[in-house]
């Protein structure tokens, strides 16, 4: 069933500030194999302009797709999350989020379309610190797959 | 911000060093942890096959991770990424032996955009396939 067009544009309350840590950056970091010292040393960090280390680019998301579940399990909004892939990820960057920052998303339905019988979700998370300022924009789209359908994607 | 890579220094087409990312189910566990992310069809092969998937995945965001270290490690400054931006288009499927699934990354600068920007269109492929579409980056130079 095609998802209701009404809820475009709706945005939801933001989330509570998530803390952005020095070692969770760190074990992110490693996660991903990237010994990059920006990401684990203050002093490398300073020496490129950063107040403080870094998290890579991708960090982020961790925060905006918790976010986004406020989207995804909004009981009048319907979406079948059992059926749901992650099509399409896009930031837009102010700055880089970096350890001390206190970050809080707010979720906007960005577009709704029915696709093949496919759902498709586009959902943007503004993340803002502490100040207020907008540090980076998540742009999230989810595709939640015609019940009929058999693939593996 | 601090580039390595100077504005000056880059035409359309240049290239950037390709890199390969390894990624086994250790990987996969670790990214789960690090990320949050622990759908099974990431770590649990019963499940993935269950649902109709060839055999365990790998996490779209940990290929997104990677894919962009071909900038990141080019530019020397993560800080300096503008946009970046992926379509999940295939899956890294990652087999239970030491070996896992390799992802080959390269990158080209395919515009010089204003302020000291230029835009990079990078290439992911495992096992022959394209994993990621439309991806680009656009980075500020030095």
């Amino acid at each position: 069933m095609a998802l209701d067009q009404s809820f475009v544009g709706r945005t939801y309350p933001p989330t509570e500030p998530y803390e952005v840590g020095r070692e969770k950056i760190r074990e992110f970091a490693e996660a991903v194999g990237d010994a990059n010292p920006v990401y684990t040393d203050p002093e490398a960090a300073k020496a490129l302009g950063h107040s403080d280390v870094i998290a890579p680019p991708t960090f982020v998301f961790s925060i905006t797709f918790r976010a986004a579940g406020q989207v995804v399990e909004d009981p009048q909004l319907g979406l079948d999350y059992s059926r749901v892939v992650h099509g399409d990820q896009k930031f837009a960057y102010r700055r880089p989020v970096r350890a001390g920052d206190r970050l809080s998303v707010t979720s906007t339905i960005e577009a709704i379309k029915s696709l093949a019988g496919n759902d498709i979700i586009d959902i943007r998370g503004d993340v803002h610190d502490e100040a207020g300022e907008l540090v980076v924009s998540a742009l999230t789209k989810l595709v939640a797959r015609a019940a009929d359908v058999e693939e593996g994607a | 911000m601090t580039s390595k890579i100077t504005y000056e220094d880059v035409e359309v087409g240049t290239e950037l060093p390709v890199q390969t990312f390894s990624v086994t189910r250790a990987t996969l566990v670790r990214y789960a942890g690090a990320s949050g992310d622990f759908n099974p069809i990431h770590w649990n092969e019963k499940f993935a096959k269950e649902v109709g998937l060839p055999d365990v995945i790998a996490h779209g965001m940990f290929t997104m991770a990677e894919a962009i270290r071909v900038v990141t490690d080019w530019t020397g400054d993560p800080g300096a990424v503008v946009e970046y931006g992926v379509r999940f288009t295939k899956p890294v499927v990652v087999p239970n032996d030491d070996q896992g699934a390799l992802i080959e990354v390269s990158g080209k600068v395919a515009a010089k955009l204003d302020d000291n920007t230029v835009r990079v269109d990078l290439t992911a492929t495992s096992d022959g396939q394209k994993v990621l579409g439309m991806s680009r980056a656009v980075v500020r130079l030095g």
